[in-house]
């Protein structure tokens, strides 16, 4: 396989990942690595840095949409991004001692659980309008849009959320994912947040985190220019195109297939993991 | 008020990372030309990892290999902006807070920042 013909193939592969990735909104750098390891026998580090890459640029691109939206809590991602930050720092230099199969399994793990908080987190709950005292001193109660009203929220358990964040940044600096479904977690379930205000500003901590390991990454050699390329460019086009041309075609049957996927490859990794291949 | 000033600057800031994504998109295009041209019907061996060059993973590296014309740095450089993106970001809100007059929330941008480049000190050092 030349060199064309394996930068064709993996940015066809990248679209199509960005591609589900945003229709189903459970995001596409998760199956890149899967697929550059198991699919072209790429060096685990080399994946790993080209999908830190891959969801910098989703998260950088996206973030317009969700700003004008009006649910991100700036002031709570800013807060929280000192845990993701110092966390994606200490995951990625574990990442560079770590053994290759250690980081496949664990990736696999990582996988399945966070496939299995998108499909069991609830979604609705009534927002508390009185915050913690540390929230209020911090100032991170806000108001997001419902109807035509701006409906207050309080924000509760602070120091819960940002040692969940701390987690969630270490994995994205192992794993090099955006680790989404963990910072919904911790701000929906932890910090009792309405869940469009979690998701919105989960999307936007994802970009600042995985630029604190990627500095690291690329300093270390994992960042290769013939992977990246396609990657990169595949991902951002295939998300492009789920978000403006097909906006309305998000279907559960479509998110039920991709998790089935994710899942597969996951277990896929670990086994391999196992017996040492990766 | 200050909600709305609040959400005018992150419009912005949306916006210029916006422009970020697609500078580097430019510059990862261009680069990939080069090199697939020069390099198109080569082998790729990414079966065991190598470290990459010098040239491709240091700041002046990139930016010299760059000058030589050569596709991959140009990719890299395209990357680095890509990198730089959400650290200017959070740089730019800095700024933000400052115009607010809230000094807590400029203290704890440049914490975040802060750790940010240490991480490309760290990187180096470690």
């Amino acid at each position: 396989m030349t060199i064309v013909v394996f930068t064709s193939i993996v940015l066809a592969g990248a679209f199509l990942a960005g591609l589900l990735g945003s229709l189903t909104g459970l995001g596409g750098g998760v199956v890149i690595i899967p697929m550059l390891t198991l699919g072209f026998g790429v060096d685990i580090r080399y994946a790993i840095g080209s999908a830190l890459v891959a969801v910098i640029a989703t998260s950088s691109g996206s973030a317009v949409a969700y700003v004008k939206e009006g649910f991100s809590n700036i002031r709570l991602g800013m807060f929280l991004e000192i845990a993701t930050t110092s966390g994606a720092i200490l995951g990625a230099f574990l990442a560079i001692y770590a053994p290759t199969h250690l980081i496949a399994i664990i990736f696999g793990i990582i996988l399945i659980g966070t496939s299995a908080i998108n499909t069991l987190t609830k979604k609705s709950q009534t927002p508390d309008v009185n915050g913690s005292v540390l929230a209020t001193k911090l100032k991170l109660n806000s108001t997001y849009p419902e109807g035509n009203a701006l409906k207050p929220y309080g924000v509760h358990r602070v120091w819960g959320g940002f040692s969940m964040m701390a987690v969630a940044g270490i994995l994205s600096g192992l794993l090099g994912i955006g680790s989404g479904a963990l910072k919904v977690l911790a701000l929906d379930n932890i910090m009792r947040i309405p869940f469009k205000v979690s998701t919105t500003t989960s999307n936007f901590m994802i970009g600042v985190t995985a630029a604190a390991s990627a500095g690291i990454y690329l300093y270390r050699g994992y960042i290769d220019p013939g992977i990246s390329m396609p990657v990169v460019l595949g991902v951002l086009g295939g998300a492009y195109v789920g978000s403006h041309v097909l906006a309305g075609a998000k279907s559960n049957w479509l998110r039920a297939v991709f998790t089935v996927v994710v899942v597969s490859l996951a277990l896929e990794m670990i086994y391999n993991g196992v017996k040492g291949n990766i | 008020m200050s909600k709305w000033q609040d959400k005018d600057m992150q419009v912005i800031i949306g916006n210029l990372l916006r422009g970020g994504v697609l500078l580097s998109t430019a510059i990862v295009i261009i680069g990939g030309i080069i090199y697939l041209y020069r390099h198109g019907g080569q082998y790729p061996e990414y079966k065991t990892f190598h470290s990459q060059p010098i040239e491709f993973r240091t700041i002046t590296g990139i930016f010299h290999s760059v000058w030589e014309g050569r596709g991959r740095g140009i990719i890299q450089l395209g990357i680095l902006v890509l990198i730089a993106t959400p650290i200017f970001r959070v740089a730019f809100s800095v700024v933000g807070y400052l115009v607010e007059k809230d000094y807590l929330y400029v203290a704890i941008t440049l914490l975040v920042l802060c750790i940010i480049l240490f991480s490309m000190l760290g990187g180096k050092a470690g």
